[in-house]
Protein backbone atom coordinates (compact mmCIF):
# COMPACT_ATOMS: atom_id res chain seq x y z
CA UNK A 1 0.00 0.00 0.00
CA UNK A 2 2.53 2.57 1.14
CA UNK A 3 5.04 1.10 -1.33
CA UNK A 4 2.56 1.95 -4.05
CA UNK A 5 2.48 5.52 -2.80
CA UNK A 6 6.27 5.69 -2.69
CA UNK A 7 6.40 4.39 -6.23
CA UNK A 8 3.93 7.06 -7.32
CA UNK A 9 5.98 9.76 -5.59
CA UNK A 10 9.21 8.55 -7.20
CA UNK A 11 7.62 8.39 -10.64
CA UNK A 12 5.83 11.73 -10.43
CA UNK A 13 8.76 13.75 -9.12
CA UNK A 14 11.40 12.23 -11.37
CA UNK A 15 9.15 13.15 -14.29
CA UNK A 16 8.74 16.70 -12.96
CA UNK A 17 12.48 16.87 -12.31
CA UNK A 18 13.20 16.60 -16.02
CA UNK A 19 10.41 19.00 -16.94
CA UNK A 20 11.49 21.62 -14.40
CA UNK A 21 13.14 24.01 -16.82
CA UNK A 22 13.78 27.30 -15.08
CA UNK A 23 14.25 25.97 -11.58
CA UNK A 24 11.94 25.01 -8.77
CA UNK A 25 9.97 28.25 -8.65
CA UNK A 26 8.79 28.12 -12.22
CA UNK A 27 7.75 24.49 -11.73
CA UNK A 28 5.64 25.15 -8.63
CA UNK A 29 2.43 25.88 -10.59
CA UNK A 30 2.84 22.58 -12.44
CA UNK A 31 3.50 20.70 -9.18
CA UNK A 32 0.42 22.32 -7.65
CA UNK A 33 -1.70 21.29 -10.62
CA UNK A 34 -0.69 17.65 -10.32
CA UNK A 35 -0.76 17.13 -6.54
CA UNK A 36 -3.84 19.30 -5.84
CA UNK A 37 -6.15 19.02 -8.86
CA UNK A 38 -5.07 15.68 -10.26
CA UNK A 39 -4.00 13.49 -7.34
CA UNK A 40 -6.02 15.26 -4.61
CA UNK A 41 -3.23 14.68 -2.11
CA UNK A 42 -3.88 18.03 -0.42
CA UNK A 43 -5.96 21.22 -0.71
CA UNK A 44 -4.87 24.38 -2.50
CA UNK A 45 -4.54 26.28 0.78
CA UNK A 46 -2.44 23.50 2.31
CA UNK A 47 -0.23 23.71 -0.75
CA UNK A 48 0.34 27.45 -0.37
CA UNK A 49 1.20 26.95 3.31
CA UNK A 50 3.77 24.34 2.31
CA UNK A 51 5.14 26.79 -0.23
CA UNK A 52 5.55 29.47 2.44
CA UNK A 53 7.29 27.03 4.78
CA UNK A 54 9.66 25.86 2.05
CA UNK A 55 10.54 29.50 1.43
CA UNK A 56 11.05 30.28 5.11
CA UNK A 57 13.38 27.31 5.54
CA UNK A 58 16.99 27.63 4.44
CA UNK A 59 18.07 25.73 1.37
CA UNK A 60 16.90 25.40 -2.21
CA UNK A 61 13.17 26.01 -2.68
CA UNK A 62 12.88 22.59 -4.27
CA UNK A 63 12.47 21.24 -0.70
CA UNK A 64 8.75 21.93 -1.12
CA UNK A 65 8.67 18.41 -2.58
CA UNK A 66 10.09 17.10 0.72
CA UNK A 67 7.01 18.47 2.47
CA UNK A 68 4.66 17.07 -0.17
CA UNK A 69 6.27 13.64 0.02
CA UNK A 70 6.19 13.66 3.82
CA UNK A 71 2.53 14.73 3.76
CA UNK A 72 1.63 11.82 1.52
CA UNK A 73 3.82 9.00 2.88
CA UNK A 74 5.67 10.14 6.00
CA UNK A 75 9.39 10.62 6.43
CA UNK A 76 10.30 8.00 3.80
CA UNK A 77 7.93 9.69 1.40
CA UNK A 78 9.70 13.01 1.96
CA UNK A 79 13.10 11.48 1.25
CA UNK A 80 11.90 9.54 -1.81
CA UNK A 81 10.21 12.63 -3.29
CA UNK A 82 13.33 14.74 -2.71
CA UNK A 83 15.68 12.19 -4.27
CA UNK A 84 13.33 11.72 -7.23
CA UNK A 85 13.13 15.48 -7.80
CA UNK A 86 16.87 16.05 -7.53
CA UNK A 87 18.63 13.05 -9.09
CA UNK A 88 17.54 12.91 -12.76
CA UNK A 89 18.13 16.63 -13.35
CA UNK A 90 21.32 16.67 -11.30
CA UNK A 91 22.85 13.75 -13.18
CA UNK A 92 21.92 15.38 -16.49
CA UNK A 93 23.58 18.63 -15.38
CA UNK A 94 26.72 16.78 -14.29
CA UNK A 95 27.00 14.98 -17.64
CA UNK A 96 26.40 18.09 -19.76
CA UNK A 97 28.76 20.20 -17.64
CA UNK A 98 31.60 17.70 -17.91
CA UNK A 99 31.02 17.52 -21.66
CA UNK A 100 31.36 21.31 -21.71
CA UNK A 101 34.51 21.08 -19.59
CA UNK A 102 36.11 18.57 -21.95
CA UNK A 103 35.58 20.88 -24.90
CA UNK A 104 36.60 24.11 -23.18
CA UNK A 105 38.28 25.49 -26.25
CA UNK A 106 35.83 24.19 -28.87
CA UNK A 107 34.08 26.93 -30.77
CA UNK A 108 30.56 25.44 -30.39
CA UNK A 109 31.06 25.42 -26.66
CA UNK A 110 32.13 29.07 -26.51
CA UNK A 111 29.24 30.06 -28.79
CA UNK A 112 26.73 28.15 -26.63
CA UNK A 113 28.13 29.71 -23.47
CA UNK A 114 28.12 33.22 -24.94
CA UNK A 115 24.52 32.71 -26.04
CA UNK A 116 23.39 31.50 -22.60
CA UNK A 117 24.98 34.27 -20.52
CA UNK A 118 22.66 37.17 -21.46
CA UNK A 119 19.64 34.90 -20.98
CA UNK A 120 20.87 34.07 -17.49
CA UNK A 121 21.33 37.76 -16.72
CA UNK A 122 17.76 38.53 -17.79
CA UNK A 123 16.34 35.55 -15.91
CA UNK A 124 18.05 36.13 -12.56
CA UNK A 125 16.94 39.76 -12.57
CA UNK A 126 13.37 38.84 -13.56
CA UNK A 127 13.19 36.09 -10.91
CA UNK A 128 14.36 38.44 -8.16
CA UNK A 129 11.83 41.08 -9.24
CA UNK A 130 9.06 38.47 -9.08
CA UNK A 131 10.24 37.56 -5.59
CA UNK A 132 10.29 41.25 -4.60
CA UNK A 133 6.78 41.72 -5.97
CA UNK A 134 5.50 38.85 -3.82
CA UNK A 135 7.24 39.98 -0.62
CA UNK A 136 6.91 43.74 -0.81
CA UNK A 137 3.53 44.50 0.71
CA UNK A 138 4.23 48.12 1.70
CA UNK A 139 6.86 50.84 1.82
CA UNK A 140 8.80 49.25 4.68
CA UNK A 141 9.20 45.87 3.00
CA UNK A 142 10.06 47.59 -0.30
CA UNK A 143 12.72 49.66 1.49
CA UNK A 144 14.11 46.50 3.09
CA UNK A 145 14.37 44.85 -0.31
CA UNK A 146 16.08 47.82 -1.97
CA UNK A 147 18.50 48.42 0.89
CA UNK A 148 19.42 44.73 1.04
CA UNK A 149 19.90 44.60 -2.73
CA UNK A 150 22.28 47.57 -2.65
CA UNK A 151 24.27 46.17 0.27
CA UNK A 152 24.51 42.74 -1.37
CA UNK A 153 25.59 44.24 -4.66
CA UNK A 154 28.15 46.73 -3.39
CA UNK A 155 29.51 45.14 -0.20
CA UNK A 156 30.57 41.72 1.01
CA UNK A 157 28.40 41.92 4.14
CA UNK A 158 27.29 38.46 5.21
CA UNK A 159 23.68 37.66 4.20
CA UNK A 160 22.84 36.34 7.67
CA UNK A 161 23.29 39.84 9.20
CA UNK A 162 20.93 41.25 6.60
CA UNK A 163 18.36 38.49 7.12
CA UNK A 164 18.52 38.92 10.90
CA UNK A 165 18.06 42.67 10.57
CA UNK A 166 15.16 42.11 8.16
CA UNK A 167 13.38 39.71 10.51
CA UNK A 168 13.92 42.14 13.41
CA UNK A 169 12.61 45.09 11.38
CA UNK A 170 9.53 43.04 10.51
CA UNK A 171 9.01 42.11 14.15
CA UNK A 172 9.33 45.73 15.37
CA UNK A 173 7.69 47.80 12.65
CA UNK A 174 5.21 45.69 10.73
CA UNK B 1 34.33 47.55 -6.53
CA UNK B 2 36.40 44.41 -6.66
CA UNK B 3 36.56 42.70 -10.00
CA UNK B 4 37.89 39.18 -9.88
CA UNK B 5 40.83 38.24 -12.04
CA UNK B 6 40.00 36.45 -15.29
CA UNK B 7 41.48 33.20 -14.03
CA UNK B 8 42.50 32.07 -10.59
CA UNK B 9 45.88 30.50 -9.88
CA UNK B 10 45.76 26.73 -10.30
CA UNK B 11 44.67 24.92 -7.14
CA UNK B 12 44.47 21.23 -6.29
CA UNK B 13 41.10 19.56 -6.89
CA UNK B 14 38.77 19.86 -3.90
CA UNK B 15 38.30 16.91 -1.59
CA UNK B 16 34.94 15.31 -0.82
CA UNK B 17 35.05 16.80 2.68
CA UNK B 18 35.66 20.32 1.32
CA UNK B 19 32.79 19.95 -1.14
CA UNK B 20 30.44 18.59 1.52
CA UNK B 21 31.21 21.25 4.14
CA UNK B 22 31.17 24.15 1.66
CA UNK B 23 27.77 23.21 0.26
CA UNK B 24 26.48 22.22 3.71
CA UNK B 25 27.18 25.73 5.03
CA UNK B 26 25.57 27.27 1.98
CA UNK B 27 22.48 25.08 2.43
CA UNK B 28 22.08 25.92 6.11
CA UNK B 29 22.44 29.67 5.55
CA UNK B 30 20.47 29.92 2.32
CA UNK B 31 17.30 31.56 3.62
CA UNK B 32 15.05 32.72 0.81
CA UNK B 33 17.16 31.06 -1.86
CA UNK B 34 20.65 29.60 -1.88
CA UNK B 35 21.99 31.35 -4.97
CA UNK B 36 23.27 34.44 -3.07
CA UNK B 37 25.05 32.30 -0.47
CA UNK B 38 26.50 29.84 -2.99
CA UNK B 39 27.79 32.66 -5.18
CA UNK B 40 29.38 34.33 -2.17
CA UNK B 41 30.86 31.08 -0.86
CA UNK B 42 32.33 29.94 -4.19
CA UNK B 43 33.46 33.31 -5.55
CA UNK B 44 34.15 35.70 -2.64
CA UNK B 45 35.06 33.45 0.28
CA UNK B 46 36.70 30.30 -1.01
CA UNK B 47 37.91 31.53 -4.42
CA UNK B 48 36.85 28.25 -6.00
CA UNK B 49 35.75 30.12 -9.14
CA UNK B 50 35.96 33.64 -10.57
CA UNK B 51 32.68 35.52 -10.99
CA UNK B 52 32.79 34.84 -14.73
CA UNK B 53 33.52 31.10 -14.28
CA UNK B 54 30.65 30.98 -11.81
CA UNK B 55 28.41 32.76 -14.33
CA UNK B 56 29.31 30.23 -17.02
CA UNK B 57 28.62 27.21 -14.83
CA UNK B 58 25.44 28.73 -13.41
CA UNK B 59 24.04 29.70 -16.80
CA UNK B 60 24.62 26.16 -18.04
CA UNK B 61 22.84 24.72 -14.99
CA UNK B 62 20.01 27.21 -15.37
CA UNK B 63 19.40 26.25 -18.97
CA UNK B 64 18.98 22.59 -17.99
CA UNK B 65 15.95 21.20 -16.16
CA UNK B 66 15.96 21.00 -12.38
CA UNK B 67 16.68 23.27 -9.44
CA UNK B 68 19.53 25.58 -10.51
CA UNK B 69 21.67 25.45 -7.40
CA UNK B 70 21.18 21.71 -6.95
CA UNK B 71 22.29 21.22 -10.55
CA UNK B 72 25.25 23.45 -9.78
CA UNK B 73 26.26 21.23 -6.86
CA UNK B 74 26.10 18.14 -9.09
CA UNK B 75 28.06 19.76 -11.92
CA UNK B 76 30.70 21.37 -9.73
CA UNK B 77 31.07 18.27 -7.54
CA UNK B 78 31.60 16.12 -10.62
CA UNK B 79 34.17 18.54 -12.01
CA UNK B 80 36.17 18.47 -8.77
CA UNK B 81 35.88 14.84 -7.65
CA UNK B 82 33.81 12.80 -10.12
CA UNK B 83 30.40 11.25 -9.40
CA UNK B 84 31.15 10.77 -5.71
CA UNK B 85 32.11 14.44 -5.56
CA UNK B 86 28.66 15.27 -6.95
CA UNK B 87 27.13 13.11 -4.22
CA UNK B 88 29.19 14.90 -1.54
CA UNK B 89 28.23 18.37 -2.79
CA UNK B 90 24.54 17.57 -3.32
CA UNK B 91 24.17 15.77 0.01
CA UNK B 92 25.93 18.66 1.71
CA UNK B 93 23.55 21.12 0.10
CA UNK B 94 20.34 19.19 0.75
CA UNK B 95 20.70 17.32 4.05
CA UNK B 96 20.27 20.18 6.53
CA UNK B 97 17.49 22.00 4.61
CA UNK B 98 15.49 18.76 4.29
CA UNK B 99 15.74 18.16 8.04
CA UNK B 100 14.97 21.79 8.88
CA UNK B 101 11.96 22.09 6.58
CA UNK B 102 10.38 19.02 8.16
CA UNK B 103 10.95 20.55 11.61
CA UNK B 104 9.57 23.90 10.46
CA UNK B 105 6.44 22.27 9.07
CA UNK B 106 5.80 20.87 12.53
CA UNK B 107 6.50 24.21 14.25
CA UNK B 108 4.39 26.16 11.77
CA UNK B 109 1.49 23.83 12.44
CA UNK B 110 1.68 24.83 16.11
CA UNK B 111 2.81 28.49 16.14
CA UNK B 112 2.48 29.83 12.58
CA UNK B 113 -0.59 31.92 13.36
CA UNK B 114 1.08 34.05 16.05
CA UNK B 115 1.41 37.70 14.89
CA UNK B 116 5.12 38.17 15.86
CA UNK B 117 6.05 35.10 13.83
CA UNK B 118 4.05 36.37 10.85
CA UNK B 119 5.66 39.82 11.03
CA UNK B 120 9.19 38.50 11.33
CA UNK B 121 8.54 36.19 8.35
CA UNK B 122 7.33 39.17 6.28
CA UNK B 123 10.53 41.09 7.06
CA UNK B 124 12.59 37.99 6.33
CA UNK B 125 10.89 37.49 2.97
CA UNK B 126 11.47 41.11 1.91
CA UNK B 127 15.15 40.89 2.85
CA UNK B 128 15.51 37.59 1.02
CA UNK B 129 14.11 39.26 -2.10
CA UNK B 130 16.73 41.99 -1.71
CA UNK B 131 19.46 39.35 -1.43
CA UNK B 132 18.24 37.73 -4.62
CA UNK B 133 18.19 41.09 -6.41
CA UNK B 134 21.66 41.99 -5.15
CA UNK B 135 23.21 38.74 -6.29
CA UNK B 136 21.26 39.04 -9.54
CA UNK B 137 23.08 42.36 -10.09
CA UNK B 138 26.41 40.76 -9.19
CA UNK B 139 25.79 38.11 -11.83
CA UNK B 140 24.25 40.35 -14.48
CA UNK B 141 26.49 43.42 -14.42
CA UNK B 142 29.70 41.70 -15.66
CA UNK B 143 27.65 40.12 -18.47
CA UNK B 144 26.03 43.40 -19.46
CA UNK B 145 29.19 45.02 -20.76
CA UNK B 146 28.43 44.46 -24.45
CA UNK B 147 25.38 45.91 -26.25
CA UNK B 148 24.32 42.51 -27.64
CA UNK B 149 24.01 41.12 -24.12
CA UNK B 150 22.14 44.16 -22.80
CA UNK B 151 19.58 43.86 -25.58
CA UNK B 152 19.10 40.11 -25.12
CA UNK B 153 18.96 40.32 -21.32
CA UNK B 154 16.42 43.16 -21.49
CA UNK B 155 14.27 41.10 -23.87
CA UNK B 156 14.40 38.06 -21.59
CA UNK B 157 13.62 40.24 -18.56
CA UNK B 158 10.65 41.78 -20.33
CA UNK B 159 9.26 38.43 -21.48
CA UNK B 160 9.72 36.81 -18.06
CA UNK B 161 8.81 39.62 -15.69
CA UNK B 162 6.53 41.81 -17.82
CA UNK B 163 4.68 39.24 -19.90
CA UNK B 164 5.00 36.14 -17.65
CA UNK B 165 6.14 33.92 -20.51
CA UNK B 166 7.15 30.40 -19.50
CA UNK B 167 10.84 29.68 -19.51
CA UNK B 168 10.45 27.12 -22.28
CA UNK B 169 8.79 29.71 -24.51
CA UNK B 170 11.46 32.29 -23.71
CA UNK B 171 14.17 29.79 -24.57
CA UNK B 172 12.45 28.93 -27.87
CA UNK B 173 12.13 32.61 -28.78
CA UNK B 174 15.42 34.05 -27.57
CA UNK B 175 17.94 31.22 -27.72
CA UNK B 176 18.04 30.94 -31.56
CA UNK B 177 18.59 34.69 -31.85
CA UNK B 178 21.20 34.62 -29.10
CA UNK B 179 22.97 31.65 -30.68
CA UNK B 180 22.97 33.35 -34.08
CA UNK B 181 24.44 36.55 -32.68
CA UNK B 182 27.02 34.64 -30.63
CA UNK B 183 27.95 32.57 -33.69
CA UNK B 184 28.86 35.77 -35.53
CA UNK B 185 30.55 37.44 -32.57
CA UNK B 186 32.63 34.60 -31.07
CA UNK B 187 35.87 34.03 -32.97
Amino acid sequence: MSLGLLGQLALLFSKLSLLAVGGANSTVPEIARVVVSQKHWLSASQFSQFYAIANAAPGPNVIIVTLLGAHVAGLTGGLVATAAMVLPAGITAAIVASMFDKHREARWRRVAQAALLPITAGLVLAASCVLAGQSDTGWLTAALTILTALLTWRTKLHPLWLLGAGALAGLLFL
Amino acid sequence: MVTAAQTLPARPKLTHAELFTGFFQAGVMGFGGVLPIIRRMMVDEKNWLTQMEFNELFSLCQSLPGANVVNLSFAFGTREAGPTGAAAAALGLMSAPVAIVLGLAWLYGHYGGLPPVRHALLGLAATAAGLALGSGLRIAVPILTIPRNVLLAATVYGLAFGLHFSLLLIALLVLPVSLGLAWRAVP
